[in-house]
């Protein structure tokens, strides 16, 4: 069942410590796990170093098919570092890393190709039968029809987002990474973006992986909630409540004041 | 604005109107460009003032109307359309040439890091050099044909082109780069839709400043030796202390710089539409 598309495995294992010789093929073999049906990415003993400090420190992290997992930590904690061993730009990453379907990002800032046209921004790199149609479909699902034409600079914002993440989504990834896309939107907007997100989600199916310093955010969209701290994974939570989700369901509010104290915010209120 | 304001204020669904604004900043743009025509109209004035009461001799400079009719006479000789066609060709053949160089040095330097430690030292090296210093080995090189001029005006474009397409490569946006990779571009393609396309508005820029240069090496080249072309019909001039037909060269010369000026800033306009529009709004 499990077609192993070979996706962006990097298992690269850099000795650093000098004079050590690091048995390097044990480290990729054993790091390397095997998919299940289920599961769309799986990483082992992730361990990201710049210079001496140590950011990743063997994480380890499945996510499962369809699944919309929010990974919160602490600003430096290394989730964008997570995002981008995930997306294969990081190359100097140690441990096992496999993805089972193709992998799309939407970054914090749109970066849509500003010398060319929305539309074309969505097939660029495009392999699928009729790219211009399939950009045209998603363009009007996220409801920039009439925008296809525009240059991407005269986007407002939201707009751009919106282009970016149809630029995603457009190439029906198995896996979609999101480092923080709603983060410099206003708050008008990131509430229909969200919404736009969900529904998104709902009508393809892919397995999310949002990055967000946003607790909810988080706590409105994920399945699953996972805190990064010291290199790994600290904390996890499933959401269990049903979409949509509003700020005050009990549960929701339970889970806030847990997380916050996860993430090292001092709840408010006298002690 | 405050009608507008006001019928909206009582009820009504008026939109502010942007167009009467966007007229009225039009309308100052003639006036403004007539007003700016008086100062240098003063000054050939006097200067045709001066001539005529003979403050001025002729063989320093030759009044304005002496200009024009000796312009007039040299269309009509045939002698100006030949000098100019001269000068053009070694011009375009010497542009195309240092345009070829210097676009594709930037090219292999830019794109590879072996490429740079090859192609920039020497570049940089080169590029200290004063190459009007070099006319003597010119010469000496290639004689005193078509040849050395060309070359001179190659040499002179190439770097502008260089410096700025190498600088445009290099500062092309990595976060672009990076959403081609997670785009799955391959090497050709990124260098097609991200890299040179990037690297466009500098390389533009480089044009710019390379057509200068090339009308001013040209205009070295040809006062050093010609028998043919505008300088040489300048320094024939200076022979015969013919100071008319010196201005009329010099005119003919920031005539044709400000036509290839106005040529790329066409072209600029068409290629960077994308930014273009942006800058409109």
């Amino acid at each position: 069942m499990a077609a192993r598309v070979p996706g962006p495995v990097s298992a690269t294992v850099s000795a650093q410590a000098p004079g050590a010789v690091r048995p390097a093929a044990t480290v990729a073999a054993t790091a390397v796990a095997t998919a299940v049906a289920t599961v769309v990415a799986t990483v082992r003993g992730l361990t990201r170093r710049f210079g001496d400090r140590t950011v990743l420190d063997g994480l380890d992290l499945t996510i499962g098919r369809g699944e919309f997992v929010a990974l919160l930590g602490r600003s430096g904690s290394g989730k964008s570092t997570l995002l981008r061993a995930l997306a294969g730009l990081d190359e100097e990453v140690e441990g096992g890393l496999e993805v089972d379907g193709s992998v799309a990002v939407a970054f914090q800032e749109p970066r849509l190709v500003p010398w060319k046209r929305v539309r074309d921004n969505l097939t660029l790199g495009l392999t699928a039968p009729d790219p211009a149609g399939r950009a045209e479909a998603a363009l009007a699902e996220v409801g920039l029809a009439d925008r296809a034409r525009a240059w991407p600079l005269t986007l407002s914002g939201g707009e751009a987002q919106r282009a970016s993440l149809a630029r995603a989504l457009v190439r029906e990834p198995g896996l979609l990474l999101l480092d923080e896309p709603f983060s410099a939107l206003d708050a008008l907007t990131r509430i229909t973006v969200h919404r736009l997100v969900l529904d998104l989600w709902a009508a393809h199916g892919p397995a999310v992986l949002l990055v967000t310093h946003d607790v909810d955010e988080a706590l409105l969209l994920a399945d699953r909630i996972l805190v990064l701290d010291g290199g790994r994974l600290a904390h996890e939570w499933t959401v269990a409540a049903p979409r949509p989700r509003h700020r005050d369901h009990p549960d929701l509010l339970t889970l806030r004041a847990a997380l916050l104290s996860a993430l090292g915010v001092t709840p408010e209120g006298p002690a | 604005m405050s009608v507008v304001q006001l019928q909206g204020e009582l009820g009504g669904a008026v939109r502010a109107d942007p167009r009467p604004r966007l007229r009225s900043a039009t309308a100052r743009g003639p006036r403004r460009g007539w007003h700016r025509w008086i100062s240098p109209l003063v000054v050939v004035l006097l200067w045709q003032l001066a001539s005529v009461l003979g403050l001025l001799p002729a063989r320093l400079l030759a009044a304005p109307s002496q200009i024009a009719a000796t312009a007039l006479d040299l269309v009509r000789s045939g002698t100006l359309p030949t000098a100019i066609a001269v000068s053009l060709e070694r011009v375009l053949l010497g542009f195309a040439a240092g345009a070829v160089a210097g676009v594709g040095l930037a090219l292999v330097a830019g794109l590879s890091r072996t490429g740079e430690n090859a192609v920039d030292p020497i570049m940089q090296m080169l590029r200290a050099l004063p190459f009007f210093g070099l006319i003597p080995l010119f010469i000496l090189w290639f004689g005193i044909g078509e040849t050395p001029k060309v070359l001179l005006v190659a040499l002179a474009v190439s770097f502008p082109l260089y410096l700025n397409t190498f600088a445009g490569i290099r500062g092309v946006d990595g976060k672009l780069a990076e959403v081609a990779r997670t785009l799955r571009l391959g090497r050709t393609a990124l260098v097609r839709h991200i890299v040179l396309p990037g690297a466009l508005p500098q390389t533009l820029v480089g044009l710019r400043q390379s057509l200068g240069v090339a009308w001013l090496a040209l205009i070295v080249a040809e006062q050093v030796n010609a028998d043919a072309g505008l300088g040489y019909m300048i320094n024939d001039a200076r022979e015969f202390l013919r100071t008319d037909v010196i201005v009329v060269g010099l005119l003919v010369y920031s005539a044709l710089g400000l036509l290839t000026d106005a040529l790329v800033r066409l072209l600029e306009r068409r290629a960077l539409v994308w930014r273009r529009e942006f800058l409109a709004r």
